[in-house]
Protein backbone atom coordinates (compact mmCIF):
# COMPACT_ATOMS: atom_id res chain seq x y z
CA UNK A 1 0.00 0.00 0.00
CA UNK A 2 1.37 2.93 -1.06
CA UNK A 3 -0.03 5.60 1.02
CA UNK A 4 1.98 9.10 0.91
CA UNK A 5 2.07 11.05 -2.57
CA UNK A 6 3.13 14.31 -3.20
CA UNK A 7 -0.23 15.42 -3.23
CA UNK A 8 -1.88 14.51 -0.63
CA UNK A 9 -2.37 11.78 2.07
CA UNK A 10 -4.68 9.23 1.69
CA UNK A 11 -6.47 9.01 4.86
CA UNK A 12 -8.87 6.27 3.82
CA UNK A 13 -6.28 4.40 2.83
CA UNK A 14 -4.12 4.67 5.73
CA UNK A 15 -7.89 4.11 8.07
CA UNK A 16 -8.74 0.84 5.88
CA UNK A 17 -5.09 -0.84 6.85
CA UNK A 18 -5.68 -0.06 10.51
CA UNK A 19 -3.92 3.11 10.98
CA UNK A 20 -6.52 5.96 13.21
CA UNK A 21 -5.29 8.85 12.43
CA UNK A 22 -5.07 10.56 16.30
CA UNK A 23 -5.41 14.22 17.74
CA UNK A 24 -1.77 14.71 16.64
CA UNK A 25 -1.07 15.82 13.32
CA UNK A 26 0.52 13.11 11.01
CA UNK A 27 0.44 10.18 13.76
CA UNK A 28 -1.31 7.49 13.41
CA UNK A 29 -2.67 4.80 16.00
CA UNK A 30 -1.67 1.39 14.28
CA UNK A 31 -5.07 -0.98 14.44
CA UNK A 32 -3.45 -4.92 14.78
CA UNK A 33 -5.10 -7.94 13.85
CA UNK A 34 -5.90 -10.41 16.48
CA UNK A 35 -8.35 -12.83 16.56
CA UNK A 36 -9.80 -14.28 19.71
CA UNK A 37 -7.90 -12.42 21.90
CA UNK A 38 -4.77 -14.48 21.67
CA UNK A 39 -1.41 -13.54 20.34
CA UNK A 40 1.62 -15.86 20.72
CA UNK A 41 4.13 -14.35 22.96
CA UNK A 42 6.77 -13.77 19.94
CA UNK A 43 4.04 -11.55 18.48
CA UNK A 44 4.12 -9.34 21.31
CA UNK A 45 7.88 -9.29 21.62
CA UNK A 46 7.27 -8.26 18.16
CA UNK A 47 4.84 -5.82 18.98
CA UNK A 48 6.58 -4.12 22.10
CA UNK A 49 9.49 -3.88 19.70
CA UNK A 50 7.91 -1.57 17.25
CA UNK A 51 6.06 0.53 20.21
CA UNK A 52 9.79 1.11 20.93
CA UNK A 53 11.39 1.89 18.20
CA UNK A 54 8.65 3.76 16.17
CA UNK A 55 6.15 4.68 19.17
CA UNK A 56 5.97 6.16 22.35
CA UNK A 57 6.74 2.97 24.08
CA UNK A 58 3.15 2.39 25.24
CA UNK A 59 0.57 0.09 23.53
CA UNK A 60 -3.36 0.46 23.57
CA UNK A 61 -5.61 -2.45 24.63
CA UNK A 62 -9.33 -1.57 22.94
CA UNK A 63 -12.32 -2.83 23.91
CA UNK A 64 -12.48 -5.55 21.51
CA UNK A 65 -9.29 -7.54 22.12
CA UNK A 66 -7.72 -5.63 19.91
CA UNK A 67 -4.16 -4.33 20.64
CA UNK A 68 -3.21 -0.62 18.82
CA UNK A 69 0.64 0.69 18.96
CA UNK A 70 -0.05 4.44 19.16
CA UNK A 71 1.80 7.60 17.81
CA UNK A 72 3.80 5.77 15.21
CA UNK A 73 4.63 8.60 12.65
CA UNK A 74 3.35 8.99 8.50
CA UNK A 75 6.58 8.55 7.45
CA UNK A 76 6.98 5.24 9.05
CA UNK A 77 4.01 3.81 8.33
CA UNK A 78 5.72 1.63 5.13
CA UNK A 79 8.68 0.60 7.48
CA UNK A 80 6.21 -0.49 10.44
CA UNK A 81 4.04 -2.40 8.66
CA UNK A 82 6.86 -4.80 6.99
CA UNK A 83 8.77 -4.98 9.93
CA UNK A 84 5.92 -6.73 11.53
CA UNK A 85 5.04 -8.27 9.11
CA UNK A 86 8.27 -10.32 9.39
CA UNK A 87 7.61 -11.08 13.23
CA UNK A 88 4.26 -12.14 12.31
CA UNK A 89 1.80 -9.50 12.90
CA UNK A 90 -0.26 -8.18 10.65
CA UNK A 91 -2.37 -4.98 10.72
CA UNK A 92 -6.45 -4.30 11.30
CA UNK A 93 -8.80 -2.60 9.92
CA UNK A 94 -11.41 -0.54 10.56
CA UNK A 95 -14.29 1.19 8.02
CA UNK A 96 -17.73 -0.39 6.78
CA UNK A 97 -16.31 -4.11 6.82
CA UNK A 98 -16.06 -7.65 9.13
CA UNK A 99 -14.02 -6.33 11.98
CA UNK A 100 -12.26 -8.09 14.38
CA UNK A 101 -13.74 -11.05 15.83
CA UNK A 102 -13.88 -11.74 19.29
CA UNK A 103 -13.71 -14.64 21.83
CA UNK A 104 -13.22 -15.85 25.07
CA UNK A 105 -10.96 -18.90 26.06
CA UNK A 106 -14.14 -21.64 25.53
CA UNK A 107 -13.63 -25.22 26.64
CA UNK A 108 -10.08 -25.55 25.74
CA UNK A 109 -9.22 -23.00 28.92
CA UNK A 110 -12.62 -22.67 30.74
CA UNK A 111 -14.40 -25.46 32.66
CA UNK A 112 -17.64 -23.64 31.89
CA UNK A 113 -17.05 -23.99 28.29
CA UNK A 114 -19.56 -25.61 26.03
CA UNK A 115 -17.98 -24.60 22.90
CA UNK A 116 -14.32 -24.41 21.07
CA UNK A 117 -14.48 -20.71 20.90
CA UNK A 118 -10.85 -19.91 19.15
CA UNK A 119 -10.72 -22.49 16.62
CA UNK A 120 -14.19 -21.35 15.56
CA UNK A 121 -13.37 -17.11 15.77
CA UNK A 122 -9.88 -18.07 13.57
CA UNK A 123 -12.70 -19.54 11.19
CA UNK A 124 -15.07 -17.18 11.28
CA UNK A 125 -11.84 -14.29 10.78
CA UNK A 126 -10.77 -16.19 7.86
CA UNK A 127 -14.07 -16.67 6.37
CA UNK A 128 -14.66 -12.81 6.65
CA UNK A 129 -11.92 -10.87 8.66
CA UNK A 130 -11.95 -7.55 6.20
CA UNK A 131 -14.85 -8.77 3.83
CA UNK A 132 -16.52 -4.76 2.74
CA UNK A 133 -19.81 -4.40 4.19
CA UNK A 134 -22.33 -1.06 3.73
CA UNK A 135 -21.28 -0.60 7.72
CA UNK A 136 -19.07 -2.04 9.77
CA UNK A 137 -19.99 -5.65 10.82
CA UNK A 138 -18.47 -7.59 14.34
CA UNK A 139 -18.94 -11.09 15.34
CA UNK A 140 -18.49 -12.43 18.77
CA UNK A 141 -17.94 -15.60 20.26
CA UNK A 142 -18.66 -16.51 23.79
CA UNK A 143 -18.16 -20.73 25.48
CA UNK A 144 -21.16 -20.05 27.66
CA UNK A 145 -24.25 -18.92 29.10
CA UNK A 146 -21.86 -16.52 31.35
CA UNK A 147 -21.42 -14.50 28.33
CA UNK A 148 -18.25 -13.49 29.18
CA UNK A 149 -17.40 -12.22 25.64
CA UNK A 150 -20.93 -10.75 25.57
CA UNK A 151 -22.30 -12.04 22.60
CA UNK A 152 -25.53 -9.96 22.20
CA UNK A 153 -23.44 -6.74 21.62
CA UNK A 154 -22.02 -7.74 18.12
CA UNK A 155 -23.91 -7.58 14.64
CA UNK A 156 -23.51 -11.49 14.94
CA UNK A 157 -23.34 -13.07 18.32
CA UNK A 158 -22.21 -16.88 18.88
CA UNK A 159 -22.47 -18.52 22.05
CA UNK A 160 -22.31 -21.98 23.12
CA UNK A 161 -24.80 -24.37 25.05
CA UNK A 162 -26.06 -27.49 24.88
CA UNK A 163 -29.17 -29.54 23.78
CA UNK A 164 -29.42 -31.87 27.19
CA UNK A 165 -31.20 -35.45 26.75
CA UNK A 166 -31.66 -37.34 30.16
CA UNK A 167 -30.21 -40.63 30.93
CA UNK A 168 -32.58 -42.51 33.67
CA UNK A 169 -30.02 -45.38 33.87
CA UNK A 170 -27.16 -43.60 35.36
CA UNK A 171 -29.19 -41.10 37.05
CA UNK A 172 -28.80 -41.87 41.36
CA UNK A 173 -31.57 -38.96 42.09
CA UNK A 174 -29.10 -37.25 44.11
CA UNK A 175 -30.62 -34.00 43.74
CA UNK A 176 -27.41 -32.08 42.59
CA UNK A 177 -28.84 -30.89 38.72
CA UNK A 178 -32.46 -29.72 40.34
CA UNK A 179 -30.62 -26.89 42.15
CA UNK A 180 -27.86 -26.10 39.49
CA UNK A 181 -30.40 -25.75 36.78
CA UNK A 182 -31.12 -22.09 37.45
CA UNK A 183 -33.93 -22.20 35.44
CA UNK A 184 -36.32 -24.32 37.16
CA UNK A 185 -36.24 -26.43 34.22
CA UNK A 186 -35.74 -29.90 36.64
CA UNK A 187 -38.19 -31.09 38.93
CA UNK A 188 -37.17 -34.34 40.97
CA UNK A 189 -39.96 -36.90 41.97
CA UNK A 190 -39.11 -40.43 44.38
CA UNK A 191 -38.92 -41.89 41.00
CA UNK A 192 -37.62 -39.84 38.23
CA UNK A 193 -36.62 -36.43 36.58
CA UNK A 194 -39.13 -34.05 34.90
CA UNK A 195 -37.60 -31.46 32.11
CA UNK A 196 -39.53 -28.75 31.52
CA UNK A 197 -38.10 -27.88 28.07
CA UNK A 198 -40.11 -24.79 27.68
CA UNK A 199 -37.89 -23.36 30.29
CA UNK A 200 -34.12 -25.04 29.61
CA UNK A 201 -31.80 -21.97 28.14
CA UNK A 202 -29.21 -24.58 26.81
CA UNK A 203 -26.89 -23.25 29.50
CA UNK A 204 -25.50 -26.85 30.30
CA UNK A 205 -24.98 -26.20 34.20
CA UNK A 206 -26.60 -29.57 34.91
CA UNK A 207 -24.13 -31.51 32.38
CA UNK A 208 -21.84 -29.96 34.09
CA UNK A 209 -22.78 -30.55 37.43
CA UNK A 210 -24.04 -34.17 37.33
CA UNK A 211 -21.89 -36.39 39.65
CA UNK A 212 -22.86 -39.51 37.83
CA UNK A 213 -23.09 -38.23 33.43
CA UNK A 214 -26.44 -38.61 33.58
CA UNK A 215 -27.52 -35.76 31.72
CA UNK A 216 -25.62 -35.98 28.26
CA UNK A 217 -25.42 -32.29 26.41
CA UNK A 218 -24.91 -31.78 22.89
CA UNK A 219 -23.20 -28.83 22.33
CA UNK A 220 -24.35 -26.12 20.09
CA UNK A 221 -24.34 -22.59 18.84
CA UNK A 222 -27.13 -20.43 19.83
CA UNK A 223 -26.53 -17.16 17.54
CA UNK A 224 -27.71 -13.67 18.07
CA UNK A 225 -28.11 -10.57 15.76
CA UNK A 226 -28.19 -6.57 15.37
CA UNK A 227 -26.34 -6.03 18.28
CA UNK A 228 -24.91 -3.06 19.01
CA UNK A 229 -22.81 -1.09 21.74
CA UNK A 230 -21.39 2.54 20.64
CA UNK A 231 -24.09 5.13 19.79
CA UNK A 232 -27.02 3.14 19.98
CA UNK A 233 -26.71 0.28 22.39
CA UNK A 234 -29.66 -2.31 21.45
CA UNK A 235 -28.93 -6.07 22.58
CA UNK A 236 -29.00 -8.85 19.52
CA UNK A 237 -32.15 -11.15 19.50
CA UNK A 238 -31.88 -14.62 18.77
CA UNK A 239 -34.41 -15.64 16.68
CA UNK A 240 -33.70 -19.43 15.57
CA UNK A 241 -33.03 -22.52 17.59
CA UNK A 242 -29.58 -23.68 19.00
CA UNK A 243 -27.50 -25.16 16.20
CA UNK A 244 -25.27 -28.02 16.54
CA UNK A 245 -23.68 -28.62 12.72
CA UNK A 246 -21.17 -25.84 12.03
CA UNK A 247 -21.80 -25.62 8.25
CA UNK A 248 -25.17 -24.56 9.05
CA UNK A 249 -23.82 -22.24 11.38
CA UNK A 250 -22.08 -20.48 8.18
CA UNK A 251 -24.77 -21.07 5.92
CA UNK A 252 -26.56 -18.73 8.28
CA UNK A 253 -24.03 -16.24 8.68
CA UNK A 254 -23.06 -16.35 5.13
CA UNK A 255 -26.85 -15.39 4.63
CA UNK A 256 -26.72 -12.86 6.81
CA UNK A 257 -23.53 -11.01 5.52
CA UNK A 258 -24.91 -11.86 1.98
CA UNK A 259 -28.58 -10.01 3.34
CA UNK A 260 -26.87 -6.96 4.82
CA UNK A 261 -24.29 -6.66 1.88
CA UNK A 262 -27.29 -6.56 -0.43
CA UNK A 263 -29.94 -4.68 0.96
CA UNK A 264 -28.54 -2.09 3.50
CA UNK A 265 -28.17 1.48 2.54
CA UNK A 266 -24.75 2.81 3.00
CA UNK A 267 -23.31 3.50 6.46
CA UNK A 268 -26.72 1.36 7.48
CA UNK A 269 -25.91 -1.04 10.76
CA UNK A 270 -27.52 -4.26 10.18
CA UNK A 271 -29.60 -3.59 13.30
CA UNK A 272 -30.80 -0.56 11.43
CA UNK A 273 -32.36 -2.74 8.42
CA UNK A 274 -35.74 -3.17 10.27
CA UNK A 275 -35.43 -6.72 10.16
CA UNK A 276 -34.34 -7.72 13.67
CA UNK B 1 -31.85 -43.49 51.75
CA UNK B 2 -28.76 -43.44 54.23
CA UNK B 3 -26.05 -45.81 52.21
CA UNK B 4 -23.05 -44.04 53.05
CA UNK B 5 -21.64 -43.25 56.67
CA UNK B 6 -20.61 -39.80 57.67
CA UNK B 7 -16.81 -39.74 58.76
CA UNK B 8 -16.88 -35.37 59.23
CA UNK B 9 -19.15 -32.57 58.49
CA UNK B 10 -18.09 -28.99 57.15
CA UNK B 11 -20.45 -25.62 57.21
CA UNK B 12 -19.61 -23.17 54.66
CA UNK B 13 -22.66 -21.73 55.73
CA UNK B 14 -20.41 -18.51 57.17
CA UNK B 15 -18.48 -17.67 53.80
CA UNK B 16 -19.67 -16.76 50.49
CA UNK B 17 -18.23 -17.47 47.29
CA UNK B 18 -15.08 -18.35 46.26
CA UNK B 19 -14.40 -18.84 49.91
CA UNK B 20 -17.37 -21.37 50.09
CA UNK B 21 -15.28 -23.66 47.73
CA UNK B 22 -12.49 -23.54 49.13
CA UNK B 23 -13.51 -24.39 53.29
CA UNK B 24 -15.00 -27.41 51.51
CA UNK B 25 -11.78 -28.15 49.44
CA UNK B 26 -9.50 -27.63 52.93
CA UNK B 27 -12.00 -30.17 54.88
CA UNK B 28 -11.91 -32.79 52.00
CA UNK B 29 -7.61 -32.79 52.37
CA UNK B 30 -8.44 -33.20 55.79
CA UNK B 31 -9.70 -36.95 54.44
CA UNK B 32 -8.18 -40.01 53.55
CA UNK B 33 -9.28 -41.26 50.26
CA UNK B 34 -12.48 -42.88 50.09
CA UNK B 35 -13.77 -41.11 53.42
CA UNK B 36 -17.18 -39.15 53.48
CA UNK B 37 -18.10 -35.42 54.11
CA UNK B 38 -20.76 -33.75 54.22
CA UNK B 39 -20.63 -30.10 53.58
CA UNK B 40 -23.62 -27.80 54.86
CA UNK B 41 -24.15 -25.29 52.40
CA UNK B 42 -26.99 -22.22 51.62
CA UNK B 43 -29.36 -21.97 48.81
CA UNK B 44 -28.22 -19.55 45.59
CA UNK B 45 -25.41 -19.44 44.71
CA UNK B 46 -23.46 -22.29 46.82
CA UNK B 47 -25.68 -24.92 46.51
CA UNK B 48 -25.94 -23.97 42.48
CA UNK B 49 -21.78 -23.99 41.94
CA UNK B 50 -20.07 -25.75 44.79
CA UNK B 51 -21.10 -29.37 43.72
CA UNK B 52 -20.07 -28.12 40.15
CA UNK B 53 -16.37 -27.22 41.83
CA UNK B 54 -16.41 -30.54 44.13
CA UNK B 55 -17.05 -32.78 40.78
CA UNK B 56 -14.43 -30.68 38.79
CA UNK B 57 -11.62 -31.35 42.01
CA UNK B 58 -12.42 -35.09 40.61
CA UNK B 59 -14.20 -36.68 44.48
CA UNK B 60 -17.55 -38.15 43.85
CA UNK B 61 -20.43 -36.55 44.91
CA UNK B 62 -23.16 -38.89 46.56
CA UNK B 63 -26.19 -36.90 47.20
CA UNK B 64 -27.54 -33.39 48.42
CA UNK B 65 -29.93 -33.24 50.83
CA UNK B 66 -32.46 -30.78 51.69
CA UNK B 67 -32.36 -29.30 55.23
CA UNK B 68 -35.55 -27.92 57.13
CA UNK B 69 -33.82 -24.72 57.63
CA UNK B 70 -33.56 -23.56 53.82
CA UNK B 71 -29.46 -25.35 53.70
CA UNK B 72 -28.31 -28.30 52.03
CA UNK B 73 -26.14 -31.28 52.68
CA UNK B 74 -23.56 -31.81 50.12
CA UNK B 75 -22.24 -35.53 50.80
CA UNK B 76 -19.22 -36.32 48.69
CA UNK B 77 -16.49 -39.36 49.18
CA UNK B 78 -12.65 -38.18 48.83
CA UNK B 79 -11.47 -39.62 45.17
CA UNK B 80 -7.73 -40.01 45.07
CA UNK B 81 -6.81 -36.64 42.75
Amino acid sequence: MKVVTNMAIDYKALKNGGFMRQVQKNTFSLRLKVVGGNLTAEQLITIAGISKKYGDGHIHLTSRQGVEIPFIKLENVDDVKSELEAGGVNTGVCGPRVRTVTACQGCTVCPSGCIDTYPLAVEISDRYFGRELPHKFKFGVTGCMNNCLKAEENDLGIKGGYTIEWIKDSCTLCGVCEKACREGAITQTETQLVLDESKCNNCGRCVKSCPFDAWKGESGYILSFGGTFGNLIAKGKVVLPIIHDKTVLFRVSDAALAFFDKHANPSERFRLMGCI
Amino acid sequence: MADFIIDETVDITDVVCPVTFVKAKVALEELNDGQILSIRMNDGEPVQNVPRSIKEEGHQILRLLANDDGTYDLIVRKAEV
